[in-house]
């Protein structure tokens, strides 16, 4: 199982207050998706303008990533940069 | 660090690729391309605030002699209010096709409201004055508090607060709240011995590239449309115009200029669109370059801010809560920079309690854009100052405090990810064995610190190299240089093919002759790029040793690449004469055809940079000028690739940094209008303000990079103002908390504090 | 409106061109004579990228008309380097990465020619003051700074 980080403001607004949540999911889709359907108000909110961290690494567009079985994948707004 | 050494080019300081053009005036930027028959296009822009576009009259202008089109927001077709990608950004298009040209509104003084195409300047110039537009004057905002208060000017009558449960009815100019949590700040500030809670703001402040915006478009009747411009990311412009006029990005060539500074304002669209739909309606080629005033008034800046801080420490120095609000202007569309500023905030340490929660709030300003880690340093300004008064409160050093408090391998965020290998604890230890914070502060001076954190981004990038038939090689990749970009790609490309750094030409394509490249931004290129680039020199190897295993008669494998040329991996394979890169070129033809290396990838692990910065300083009481002394900046750099354009990173970003801290502002008058846009009164940095700035290189490769690259040009700018903030605390007693900490603003607070210090 | 009739000296050559009365020398430069490498920053004198030197005076060309180069000697980066060869101080911007972007380069090339040509041991702060008018966003001067008293200090040395 993966360990899932939603901000806290993410997961009050679509993920009934839980910011850490266990999942299983090889890549960062399959997370999205198990996310998906355990919060469907979630539902398009995690996929485009977000980064995922996966393991302390910062991933733009991330979705075919592999993660491993006690990843931690956390998904934060998006960083641009000068 | 002694260990680079086994490197041949990488490390080593060459000249430039670009150097001679850029030495010689024959480099051209964005304003020195021109084409047979062109066209002058300008802008006419709103000298209200905030008003309401009642109608606009182009009648006489259009019929001037000279005048080819005229163009207003309705040449611009109307675009969904959501978030779409453009150029891999994403982007609301609904707002920046009104930033670029208004629809039913004005929203800032500088919007653009109509544009002209006409002969001469003087044409095009007297052309804007014969459009009429019959405005609505609104009351409007500039201040974020003013803003995010009920009965604030409303300058978007749909905007809701995102974010925020259940979802308001009521419109508001707060787009976004953010809340990141950790641990129980409540709860942590119980153990503290000491609380420091205060509130601190700053003000816009524009990137400040020399040279202004410019675009030269050319649309043909075919609907074929190329485009030069001046810009740090030609695929952005390609997808944002694209977007904006319905073009398909196969149709749409743009060239990138050399381009003068872009520091985050240029990856976003101002005149491009205008030129490619003037173009379109005159059938010529049009030309438009900013004024300086433009640049000021309708372009970048970074926004204002306002942040509250309140932190708890113990009497050891422990850092035991925090709880941080930060507000942001946006300008006249919502997209400041809070998310990242929020997460950045407590990003330098590991501290058990954390709350933070971030406003984005659009007010009648230009539309902010991102300017070098866009939204830290405001953040920074605010925690930074904060924590060095909980140093002297405790009377600790306060690197020996950022020390104890450093965040490291292990330390959970108050953003949710855990961090990985980091430098936070090597890049202090360093600030403090350099010789400036070993060396004693001079009689009448102070001292200041202050750290700084940014995520630094990788993402997509393309690059194809090229071996002529004398074995010199060309690189090519798709992102502008900025800064020396194109050294550190051949010194990399060298590296890797055994070449003399000389046989290497980089060059920057347009985007019809390579694939896609991200922005030039977020410190990516020599991390992202490079790693592109090495690709597809060691591609370009594969094929060269393939093509001397079949000269050879032999297996693949035993035949390496060394110093330049294949080799038998060893005597067992036969007895045979090494070829070069020269003699495998010259006969490329023979054995397969021509070799040429590919790479695209979408980088991954950019990995963090810190950075520490000291200042020394001293304050003149009676005017509130001070004088910098002494400057050196820290920081955590990967692999110095090419260390001078490494240290000018530093120094820049620290360079942009004062300004921020002591002068830069937008000023506007009580009609919402600015008041300083030229560099008279909008006042830089310049060569007497400053002392040479020093720098510590501390090199800690990244992993996830061949040579071990990190971006290292947003970290710079993010300590500056606290560090001298701070120096000012310590040289007079009184914490500024509004920046810029200009000679009127200290002085000022000097005179208010000196009463009450004399009567205590 | 017609147009004044100029005749000066660009880089050693004899220039001649016709002008606009309100043309400022900045124009004339890049629209009429094509030398665009003296750049506009600013057109009003505040940031030093067209900086130029007439009859031996740092001017910007900006705030210059075009009709005022009648008669005089005008030195545009164009004009720096001689043959193939680079001025000293165009070589040491070089080697000393004292460019990032290099758009203020120009500019601030002419100004440190400019002041070595009028004080050839220049200390730092005069180097600093010297080059007061031209901005970069780019260096935080550092190696400017560097580059040209380097040049300096070499430029003594050869000529002792």
């Amino acid at each position: 199982m993966a360990r899932v980080i939603l901000t806290y403001s993410f997961a009050k607004q679509f993920a009934d207050g839980q910011t850490e949540i266990e999942l299983p999911g090889r890549t960062v889709r399959q997370l999205i998706r198990a996310l998906e359907a355990r919060f469907p108000a979630l539902e398009g909110h995690l996929e485009g303008d977000i980064a995922v961290v996966i393991d302390g690494v910062v991933h733009q567009n991330a979705l075919l990533e592999e993660v491993a079985e006690d990843s931690e994948v956390a998904f934060i707004p998006p960083i641009g940069g000068g | 660090m002694s260990e680079q050494r086994r490197y041949k080019w990488v490390g080593t300081r060459q000249n430039r690729p670009d150097g001679a053009d850029k030495v010689t005036g024959r480099a051209r930027f964005g304003a020195d391309f021109n084409l047979p028959g062109e066209l002058v296009g300008k802008v006419l822009r709103s000298p209200h605030a905030h008003a309401v576009i009642k109608s606009i009259d182009v009648s006489k202008a259009a019929a001037l002699p000279g005048v080819k089109a005229v163009v207003t927001g309705a040449d611009f077709p109307e675009q969904p209010d959501q978030l779409l990608p453009a150029g891999e950004m994403q982007v609301n298009l609904r707002d920046v096709t009104r930033n670029v040209m208004a629809k039913e509104k004005a929203l800032y003084e500088g919007h653009a409201i109509a544009a002209v195409a006409a002969t001469t300047a003087a044409v095009a110039q007297e052309a804007l004055s014969l459009i009429k537009v019959d405005y609505e004057v609104l009351p409007h905002v500039i201040d974020v508090q003013e803003a995010m208060k009920d009965g604030a000017p409303i300058l978007h009558p749909h905007m809701r607060t995102d974010g925020v449960k259940p979802a308001p009815e009521k419109a508001s100019n707060i787009a976004k709240r953010l809340e990141f949590n950790k641990g129980d700040a409540a709860a942590g500030f119980g153990k503290a011995d000491i609380v420091i809670e205060r509130e601190f703001t700053t003000q816009p402040v524009h990137q400040g590239y020399i040279e202004p915006h410019a675009a030269l478009a050319s649309a043909a009747e075919d609907g074929q449309v190329q485009l030069w411009t001046t810009t740090q990311g030609h695929f952005q412009v390609r997808g944002f115009c694209c977007r904006l006029l319905n073009l398909e990005t196969s149709q749409l060539r743009v060239t990138p200029s050399e381009i003068g500074g872009g520091f985050g304002g240029k990856t976003v669209v101002y005149l491009e669109p205008v030129a490619i739909r003037l173009s379109q309606k005159a059938g010529k080629p049009v030309k438009m370059v900013m004024s300086r005033e433009e640049v000021f008034r309708a372009s970048g800046p970074t926004s204002g801010g306002w942040v509250k801080v309140k932190m708890g420490a113990k009497k050891d120095g422990t850092i035991v809560a925090a709880d941080i609000t930060v507000a942001l202007q946006a300008g006249a569309f919502a997209g400041s920079p809070v998310g990242p500023s929020c997460m950045c905030s407590m990003a330098c340490y590991d501290v058990e309690n954390i709350h933070v929660v971030g406003y984005d709030v659009v007010s009648n300003r230009p539309k902010v854009a991102a300017y070098r880690a866009p939204g830290a340093p405001i953040s920074a300004w605010a925690v930074e100052s904060v924590v060095d008064m909980v140093a002297q409160e405790l009377n600790i050093d306060p690197i020996d405090l950022r020390l104890k408090n450093a965040a490291k391998q292990g330390t959970k965020t108050h953003y949710g990810p855990t961090f990985g290998v980091i430098g936070m604890v090597e890049t202090l230890e360093a600030a403090k064995a350099s010789p400036h914070y070993k060396s004693k502060v001079k009689p009448g001076y102070a001292r200041g610190v202050a750290a700084g954190f940014w995520f630094n981004v990788g993402a997509d990038s393309s690059a194809a190299a090229h071996v002529g038939e004398d074995g010199s090689v060309t690189i090519i990749s798709g992102n502008p240089d900025i800064g020396g970009s194109r050294a550190s790609l051949a010194l990399m490309a060298a590296e890797e093919l055994g070449i003399d750094y000389k046989k290497v030409r980089p060059i920057v394509a347009d985007t019809a002759s390579i694939g896609f490249n991200f922005v030039t931004g977020g410190s990516r290129v020599t991390f992202a790029t490079g790693l592109a680039v090495v690709n597809a020199t060691r591609d370009m190897i594969g094929q060269l040793k393939q093509r001397a295993a079949k000269l050879w008669e032999v297996d693949v494998d035993a035949v390496v690449w060394e110093d330049g040329e294949a080799r038998p991996s060893s005597t067992n394979v036969g007895k045979f004469e090494p070829l070069s890169l020269a003699k495998l070129a010259a006969s490329a033809s023979r054995t397969g055809g021509p070799i040429n290396g590919h790479a695209q990838l979408n980088a991954q692990g950019a990995g963090p940079g810190f950075g520490v910065h000291i200042v020394d300083l001293k304050v003149d009481p009676d005017t509130g000028i001070c004088t910098i002394d002494r400057y050196t900046a820290v920081q955590d750099v990967g692999t110095a690739i090419h260390p001078s354009y490494v240290e000018g990173q530093l120094q820049g970003g620290a360079a942009q940094g004062i300004g921020w801290a002591l002068n830069e502002e937008y000023i506007y008058d009580a009609k919402g209008r600015l008041l300083n846009p030229g560099f008279l009164d909008y006042r830089m940095p310049v060569a007497s303000d400053l002392p040479m700035i020093e720098t510590v290189l501390v090199e800690v490769p990244n992993p996830a990079h061949p040579y071990g690259v990190r971006g290292v040009g947003e970290v710079p700018i993010i300590p500056p103002m606290a560090a001298i903030g701070s120096a000012i605390a310590r040289a007079t007693g009184v914490r500024m908390v509004d920046l810029p900490i200009s000679p009127p603003r200290l002085s000022a607070a000097l005179d208010a504090a000196t009463p009450r210090m004399a009567a205590e | 409106m017609s147009k004044t009739h100029v005749t000066t000296t660009i880089n050693g050559e004899p220039t001649e061109y016709l002008c606009e009365a309100s043309q400022s020398m900045l124009d004339v430069l890049r629209d009429e004579l094509d030398l665009t490498g003296t750049k506009e920053g600013c057109g009003s004198g505040d940031c030093g990228a067209c900086s130029i030197i007439v009859d031996d005076r740092l001017v910007c060309a900006c705030l210059m008309l075009g009709a005022e180069a009648e008669g005089r000697r005008v030195l545009t980066i164009e004009g720096m380097s001689h043959g193939d060869k680079l001025h000293p101080l165009q070589q040491k911007f070089i080697e000393m990465a004292a460019l990032q972007c290099g758009v203020c380069t120009p500019g601030m090339l002419i100004a440190a020619k400019a002041l070595l040509d009028r004080n050839p041991n220049p200390s730092e702060t005069e180097v600093r003051f010297g080059l007061a008018g031209n901005l970069c966003r780019c260096t935080g001067y550092d190696k400017i700074v560097r580059a040209v008293l380097d040049v300096a200090a070499e430029q003594r040395e050869t000529t002792r």
